[in-house]
């Protein structure tokens, strides 16, 4: 694996069919290492689907997508740290059972990391999943999926649900774990909770980008918030 | 100084700006250590790159100095300091004035103005 590479991922006329439903389409993309990028679009857009290509949970139609330069694989897959949308864990676990699963799984996992974060948050290491709040949950998956020394995070709707104050809390972890040399791609439609944190967003309409741009760029040449530029581009 | 940033406007000149306010305040005294770009980005909830420009730009001005040892502190010339604070004073002034103008007061009329208000107000 080539380390000095700057491409992260790299999807060439990258395509999803469903049956009849075309939900990527000859898709053209480039993530570099270093930045914090949102990945924007109405829902059904596509968005979670070309995450999933990009994580080997799918396999595509047609064209390639390829993890520093590979097609997805065990190789990938040790270093994109992945929030999904819903979550694969039982409800019943134990916090502390998801930790042990986290260090068995993964080799870049902190066992440390998590537990200053969850000790912080005060969740009690035997505390089953259930038990939990909405925001709670979704804070402790966070703090897994952070916890590790990935190249990529993809994070999809982390913010979705959450209230204000979770979702502070959220954006800072994010923040503060945040490697210069890893990126991070966030997938959400709550664009004004998040613009600040980015460095670029790709706008992904009909399974096809439709811009992709620095946050600066937006404001500096529209006099516009993200938000406020995504809604007009995307007005009907 | 909170970091209250307006979202249509590029960040990176308003986390200067409320940079610099921290050093002519003296929430960062002249000569102290400033956090670290991580930690500032957290605090404000910004992107690290983008504080990390405005740290940049700062450096261009004088305000702050980066060691190679102890990462950034805030300069120890004063004078720079005061200087920058007067410029700012003078923004401040001639923005109100121009404003005062349009309003159609001439500047004797802003002068007595300014000496009611602070009067009534103390």
């Amino acid at each position: 694996m080539n380390m000095q590479t700057n491409i992260l991922v790299e999807a060439r006329e990258l395509t999803k069919i469903y049956g009849k439903t075309l939900a990527v389409n000859q898709m053209n993309l480039v993530i570099p290492r270093g930045k914090i990028i949102g990945l924007l679009g109405p829902n059904g857009n596509g968005k979670t689907t070309l995450i999933k290509m990009m994580a080997g949970l799918l396999t595509p139609t047609s064209g390639s997508i390829l993890i520093h330069g590979y097609p997805p694989g065990v190789a990938s897959k040790s270093r994109i740290s992945y929030l999904p949308e819903r979550t694969y864990l039982q409800h019943g676990t134990k916090v502390c059972d998801i930790i042990h699963f986290f260090e068995d799984f993964y080799e870049d996992f902190s066992t440390k990391k998590a537990r200053e974060m969850l000790d912080a948050l005060q969740v009690p290491l035997d505390a089953r999943l259930k038990t939990l709040s909405k925001g709670t949950k979704e804070k402790v998956q966070l703090i897994l999926v952070m916890s590790r020394d990935a190249d990529l995070f993809i994070l999809d709707e982390p913010i979705a649900g959450v209230d204000p104050a979770a979702r502070d809390y959220i954006l800072k972890t994010i923040l503060s774990n945040y490697n210069p040399a890893a990126s991070i791609l966030l997938s959400t439609h709550l664009i004004t909770d998040i613009e600040n944190i980015l460095d670029e967003v790709i706008f992904i309409q009909n399974g096809q980008v439709l811009a992709q741009m620095t946050v600066e760029q937006i404001r500096e040449e529209h006099g516009q918030s993200v938000d406020a530029y995504f809604r007009r581009i995307f007005a009907c | 100084m909170a970091w209250t940033l307006d979202s249509d406007k590029p960040l990176y000149t308003q986390l200067m700006e409320i940079i610099q306010m921290r050093i002519i305040s003296g929430y960062y005294q002249s000569g102290e250590r400033l956090p670290s770009v991580r930690e500032l980005a957290a605090e404000a909830s910004v992107n690290p790159n983008t504080m990390q420009k405005a740290l940049v730009e700062l450096e261009r001005s004088g305000l702050i100095i980066t060691q190679r040892t102890s990462g950034r502190i805030i300069t120890e010339d004063k004078e720079l300091i005061h200087q920058t604070r007067k410029q700012l004073a003078e923004g401040h002034i001639q923005y109100f004035l121009q404003h005062m103008e349009e309003l159609g007061f001439s500047r004797k009329e802003i002068l007595s103005h300014i000496q009611t208000f602070t009067e009534g107000d103390g």
